[in-house]
């Protein structure tokens, strides 16, 4: 009972947050946008991929990306909570560092949340206006999209929190998330087809929990899929539940 | 009953030994003082006892439950004003509150009369609605303090609770918390830097140095331990041999032209004193205060680098947080 109450006051706490620094969703929303229109129009004159023009193949490629990002580098605020005593007025409250955690994975996921209901939505408004074609954007896709983007979110959140919790200083944790960050996407086939890859790329691509991703959410978004939908969801949602295990037992070997 | 006990408490970080096998009892309802010097080990204790940093060796029991071995037990027991900054300066003073009646939870009807309580407390009821960040050092370190009291806990642990807070807000704050300890039996355990307020607010104190406890008591005890009442001459030939014969004199300490001495019954003896010292130039005798006793056992005085203002600096340096 105790735990969910302060389940809610760290939730309570991140979306006060975000809310206020109205300048972080600008961000997280402008940025994809400059990719799919920028990247996503030079090449999409030359470049098409299974039929589909280069802009609308990688827009399930630029959601994942928007959120990996955004969700990883919410774990630089345990670092910066660290810096002053609010962590340990965190931490010396009579809750469990299992709820510490949830709180703070809940926290993280509703900044996402809300980032990508706005990236689904532009995509609609693209989608409507001709400028994106060949997505499909209805209630029942944007519901299974929001389940995929969203296991992707907690478990990037909570490998953000993972790293988070074992750093002293930011440019730490923007090292060694930078290094985690550039293979999980540049290795996951958000901006090529992982059909036909080089035979030496294709396993590494192939253990990338985030090509599963990409993978289910273009399926589901413009028909073009290498694995089955379920198996796609498979991989993701253990990934999910194996960086929460041990993001929770990262919090609870976590010194002040 | 012994509400704090600890047992060789030590805790050693890589060169320096921070606490070195403390032991100590503190009953319930005592204000307890940590006094000692900066670096001396108070925060390191305190955080021990509030479960966030183990011990290396030796342990101590807070209610009875183990900070070791039942830190979740002790944590439901305890709250603690920390030394450093500890609020989230992009809600508002009220957000934090709630926040802590969340964390700690404490029933909507008793937090609300508790939260109103505390901001009038330390005079930031106007001041609720506006973003920490918009505080001055001195009101977020209020609005602190009324977070650490509101939940009223068996143990309550405050870090140098009162620095750099004006004269008037420390007296209304000295007064809450007698107010908890001897109407509702909670356990008090702050340290400080300034001696009135351990001398105001402390059943009890001991002060530390290098981890250790040097010496314990009551603030009026350890005053008569002192041995006496200290005479402050001024002149410029003393005749320093002649008065350090003297037997009723205990101690004495030159500083250019003046001398301190402490020197017992000085009533029956100052005559004496005079007549040795020859032409002084001015003469002054006060009864010990808890500064002359902690300069005597840490041979410093508590204002040479003690950190004035480094709570405020702190809070500023992190303004640009998020
Ligand atoms: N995380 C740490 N790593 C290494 N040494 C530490 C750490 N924290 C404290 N120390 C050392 O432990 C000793 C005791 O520090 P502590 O903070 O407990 O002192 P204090 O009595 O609270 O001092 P102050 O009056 O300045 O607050 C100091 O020598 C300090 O340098
Ligand atoms: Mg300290």
């Amino acid at each position: 009972m105790n735990n969910l109450k302060g389940i809610y006051a760290l939730w309570y706490r991140e979306f006060k947050v975000f809310i206020r620094e109205k300048s972080r969703l600008g961000f997280s929303v402008i940025n994809p946008l400059v990719w799919l229109l920028v990247v996503g129009g030079g090449l999409g004159s030359v470049v098409s991929f299974d039929g589909v023009n280069y802009r609308t193949f990688i827009y399930p490629g630029i959601l994942i990306q928007s959120v990996i990002f955004s969700s990883i580098f919410f774990g630089v605020y345990i670092v910066l909570d660290k810096k002053i005593d609010f962590m340990k007025e965190v931490l010396v409250a009579p809750i469990s560092r299992t709820a510490m955690f949830v709180g703070k994975v809940v926290g993280g996921s509703t900044d996402a949340l809300i980032e990508i209901v706005t990236l689904l939505v532009i995509g609609f408004i693209l989608e409507s206006t001709g400028i994106l074609t060949g997505v499909s954007i209805n209630f029942v896709s944007g519901i299974v999209s929001l389940g995929f983007l969203l296991s992707t979110t907690v478990a990037m959140v909570s490998l953000g929190l993972i790293i988070g919790s074992q750093m002293e200083s930011t440019e730490g944790f923007q090292l060694v998330a930078s290094f985690l960050l550039f293979p999980l996407f540049f290795l996951s086939g958000a901006l090529f087809p992982i059909t036909n890859l080089p035979s030496w790329l294709s396993p590494v691509v192939f253990c990338n929990p985030i090509t599963y991703s990409v993978d289910g959410l273009r399926g589901i978004l413009i028909g073009i899929s290498k694995f089955n939908i379920g198996l796609d969801f498979a991989v993701i949602g253990t990934f999910a539940l194996i960086t929460i295990l041990i993001g929770t037992f990262a919090f609870k070997s976590m010194e002040v | 009953m012994n509400v704090i006990d600890t047992r060789n408490l030590t805790k050693k970080y890589k060169e320096v030994t921070a606490v070195d096998d403390l032991t100590l009892q503190i009953k319930e309802g005592e204000i307890f003082g940590l006094l000692g010097p900066n670096g001396a080990g108070k925060t390191t204790t305190l955080l021990m006892l509030t479960t966030l940093r183990k011990p290396t060796s030796g342990t101590a029991t807070i209610n009875n439950f183990d900070i070791v071995r039942q830190p979740d037990k002790v944590r439901k027991s305890i709250g603690i004003v920390f030394q450093d900054p500890s609020s989230d300066e992009v809600l508002t003073g009220y957000e934090n509150l709630k926040l802590h009646r969340w964390l700690y939870g404490m029933p909507g009807d008793l937090a609300e009369r508790r939260i109103k309580e505390v901001l009038e407390l330390v005079d930031l009821t106007k001041r609720k609605n506006d973003l920490v960040k918009k505080y001055s050092g001195g009101m977020r370190r209020r609005l602190e303090i009324a977070r650490g009291l509101m939940h009223h806990p068996k143990v309550l642990f405050l870090d140098e609770p009162t620095l750099g807070l004006d004269p008037q807000a420390r007296g209304h704050i000295w007064g809450y918390i007698k107010k908890l300890a001897q109407e509702e039996k909670i356990t008090i355990v702050i340290t400080t830097h300034y001696m009135d307020e351990a001398d105001n607010l402390c059943g009890r104190l001991a002060i530390i140095d290098e981890g250790k406890i040097i010496v314990s008591g009551s603030p009026g005890e350890l005053k008569k331990k002192f041995g006496g009442d200290i005479v402050r001459l001024k002149a410029k030939n003393l005749n320093i041999g002649a008065l350090k014969k003297l037997n009723y004199v205990n101690k004495v300490e030159k500083r250019d032209d003046e001398v301190s001495l402490t020197v017992k019954d000085t009533n029956e003896h100052l005559q004496e004193i005079l007549m040795l010292a020859g032409k002084v130039e001015s003469v002054e005798v006060h009864s010990p205060t808890l500064d002359d006793v902690f300069i005597h056992y840490t041979g410093r005085t508590i204002r040479e680098g003690a950190p004035e203002g480094g709570w405020a600096q702190k809070a500023m340096a992190f303004k640009t947080k998020r």
